[in-house]
């Protein structure tokens, strides 16, 4: 199979999209002659043409707003937001409109849209482009909310959203884009959404991550299982709905579990999956239920934020701390 | 003659076609053009007063190459990983320049993040720039006014944030303007519109300058808007709107100062389209080439504001060789001694984080403080 990077996942999966689909169409800032600022729609907009791979002026609430109209109309929009930072204006179209229009007129005009944006820190970009609020857009009743975290997986349930008849927002971690690499069949075959992956197995303690945050949780994982510690990991995939019952189940036989994410810690989305097994799973717990997280502070820029995101290693001393909590 | 708006040929035809000509008119506008130098630096029209001042001409047009001159320092410091994505000015130098020329020090500056010449002529030192786009917060507490605000990131979302300033000038009244610096692209914001349209309610105090470099990233102007002019937008809002050139610092600082003038007096806000070029990339991290015609850029550097001003001090004797000499060595010198210090500033220690998070840390956010100092202390 060939190797590519998560941006050319996205890339293939948006092609295959719109050869499989004439009503798909992109829109966003830069996408079209520029192929996009991370050259996401690379090459799209020479081959299916400027009508279907639309440059828009500078304005997301616009393009949010666009998307609703075009898919009420049965088109499937696929809108970019240049960064998540750029993401706000949108959440009037979010909240109130693309989430609930199905709902509101009770299934006679519907949502199909995908709204992608690029997600999360250390890439060393400017001023608000590295906020990771996924748990501001996971509260919202009717989205889907789903991180990818490798090239296999954002093909996967990227042409999962894009087929998907609800609205979906797909956040792409930044700093995976050309980090993460693998490799990727471009055979038109989605991943199902709503549905996390169990991509380490483990009995000893049960680590919960999604997007870029896999990356340190493995390396804790694999430095853990040197000290006899055997973490099951965990890929989320899907913030909203996510999937409870895997959770649940690896909680269950694990009776330990941390939970880690770059967004800062307060209503973050551990938060809620702490409370479900708070609710569902507490007899089987051995240890309080753990996260690891940004801290409550506005994501520092480039020279400090390493500090913010959670480490290899602060992840490993949450975990020994479970592992030897009696 | 130049051409200022894009050309739309044929769309006055296509409107006037579909338009009962037997209506009467209730209503015409108009967008004047204001320009004094032309590109090779001959005089257009006679020039506004304060061009009689020789010194304040040589120090516009030493902020200009100073602010070149800090650029191509900026720009090699990112190719050599030692500062983050930075926007150059290369091309329109005379835009901030020229608008912060005409600005008070007590007025209030807010600027996107392509306005490093306003900040220079404001006062803040090259080293806080550079600690800004270097990744370091401290470069927006800044040595400039201390109610100036900082480079604002999110394109157009600075310009509520004027509306509000003026508001609270006009409510305390006091004889002080805002002025808001925004490209063309934040044109197509609603956070633009919802601003211009609040500062004509109430008369604000407040001058909008859209730098329209005619680029928004890869997207031009003509699929930003079908208007003409960006001049005009302010009529939709209820206050004047005029077209400038804005290679033309002369023009600029004198387009400033009228409606600076004119707001402080109580007059409301005004709408400046400062007319530019973009010469360079959007950002370290653009490659126009991919989106831009080679031919359309060489064409612009033919206009460009900094050899215009040259030109034009040459031809009044005002500029020599020498000075060029001078001038260019003393540029270089300031700009390296302030990379260097740029360089020999440590970062902060990392729970400095919290350190300007609320004016006094609640204690569970100083636990997390000391969560994270304990970490990298041990
Ligand atoms: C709200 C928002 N959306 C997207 C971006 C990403 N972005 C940064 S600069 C830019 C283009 C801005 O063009 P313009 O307003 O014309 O200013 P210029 O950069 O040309 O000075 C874009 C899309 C942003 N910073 N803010």
């Amino acid at each position: 199979m060939p190797e590519a990077t998560l941006v050319e996942a996205v890339n293939l999966a948006l092609a295959r999209a719109m050869e499989d689909d004439p009503d798909v169409v992109m829109l966003g800032e830069d996408v079209g002659v520029n192929g996009g600022v991370f050259r996401a729609t690379a090459g799209l907009q020479k081959r299916f043409g400027a009508e279907r791979v639309l440059d828009t002026p500078l304005a997301e609430l616009l393009i949010s707003g666009l998307c609703v109209g075009m898919a009420a109309q049965g088109l499937k929009p696929v809108g970019e937001i240049q960064f998540m930072g750029f993401i706000y204006p949108c959440l009037d179209q979010l909240v109130n409109h693309a989430s609930r229009l199905r709902n509101r007129t009770q299934g006679r005009l519907t949502c199909p849209m995908v709204l992608r944006t690029p997600h999360g820190a250390g890439i060393r970009a400017p001023e608000h482009h590295s906020e990771s609020t996924e748990a501001m857009l996971a509260h919202i009743p009717g989205l889907r909310v789903v991180m990818p975290s490798s090239p296999e997986r954002a093909y996967g349930l990227l042409l999962a959203a894009i087929r998907d008849p609800d609205p979906v927002v797909f956040l792409e971690p930044t700093r995976l884009y050309r980090a993460a690499k693998g490799e990727v069949e471009d055979d038109g075959q989605a991943l199902p959404l709503d549905v996390a992956f169990v991509v380490r197995k483990g009995r000893d303690l049960t680590l919960i991550c999604w997007g870029a945050m896999l990356k340190e949780t493995m390396a804790a994982a694999e430095a853990l299982s040197a000290e006899g510690i055997a973490a099951e990991v965990i890929d989320l995939a899907t913030l909203k709905p996510y999937d409870e019952d895997t959770v649940l189940g690896s909680v269950a036989k694990t009776g330990r579990c941390v939970i880690v994410h770059e967004a800062a810690r307060t209503g973050g989305f551990g938060a809620e999956i702490a409370a479900t097994i708070a609710e569902r799973r507490l007899s089987s717990l051995l240890a309080p239920v753990t996260r690891v997280s940004g801290y409550d502070t506005v994501v520092p820029m480039a020279r400090l934020e390493q500090y913010y995101m959670p480490s290899v290693e602060r992840i490993m001393t949450a975990a020994r701390k479970v592992c030897q909590f009696s | 003659m130049r051409c200022r708006g894009h050309n739309r040929s044929g769309s006055e035809g296509v409107t006037s076609r579909r338009v009962n000509q037997d209506l009467p008119v209730i209503a015409r506008f108009e967008v004047r053009y204001r320009n004094y130098l032309a590109p090779d630096g001959s005089i257009q029209r006679p020039l506004p007063s304060f061009a009689s001042d020789s010194k304040l001409l040589i120090e516009l047009y030493r902020s200009m190459v100073l602010l070149r001159l800090f650029d191509r320092k900026a720009v090699a410091l990112q190719r050599t990983g030692r500062l983050g994505t930075y926007a150059v000015s290369l091309g329109q130098e005379a835009v901030s320049v020229g608008i912060a020329s005409a600005m008070r020090e007590e007025d209030v500056l807010l600027p996107s993040y392509r306005d490093n010449g306003a900040l220079l002529w404001r006062g803040v030192k090259l080293e806080e720039i550079l600690l800004f786009w270097g990744g370091d917060e401290r470069g927006n507490q800044f040595s400039g006014p201390v109610h100036d605000f900082p480079f604002c990131v999110p394109v157009g979302s600075q310009a509520p944030h004027a509306a509000g300033v003026a508001y609270a000038l006009k409510l305390r009244k006091e004889p002080r303007v805002a002025v808001c610096l925004f490209g063309d692209g934040a044109t197509s914001k609603g956070d633009v519109y919802e601003a211009m349209n609040f500062a004509g309610v109430h008369k604000l105090p407040l001058v909008f300058v859209v730098a329209n470099n005619q680029w928004a990233i890869s997207v031009p102007l003509r699929q930003q808007t079908a208007c003409e002019t960006l001049a005009q937008k302010a009529i939709a809002a209820g206050f004047i709107g005029e077209q400038v050139d804005g290679s033309d610092v002369v023009a600029m600082r004198a387009a400033g100062e009228e409606a600076i003038a004119a707001a402080r007096d109580g007059n409301g806000p005004r709408f400046i389209e400062a007319v530019t070029y973009r010469l360079g990339d959007h950002t370290t991290s653009d490659d126009a080439a991919r989106y831009r015609p080679a031919e359309e850029v060489q064409a612009h550097w033919k206009e460009e504001p900094i050899a215009r001003l040259r030109a034009y001090l040459v031809a009044q004797k005002m500029w020599s060789k020498v000075d060029e000499e001078r001038l260019a060595a003393d540029c270089h010198a300031h700009v390296e001694a302030a990379a260097e210090r740029y360089l020999a500033t440590l970062p902060r220690r990392p729970e400095t984080i919290f350190d300007h998070l609320y004016a006094e840390l609640p204690e569970v956010y100083a636990a997390q403080r000391r969560e994270l100092a304990g970490e990298h202390d041990a």
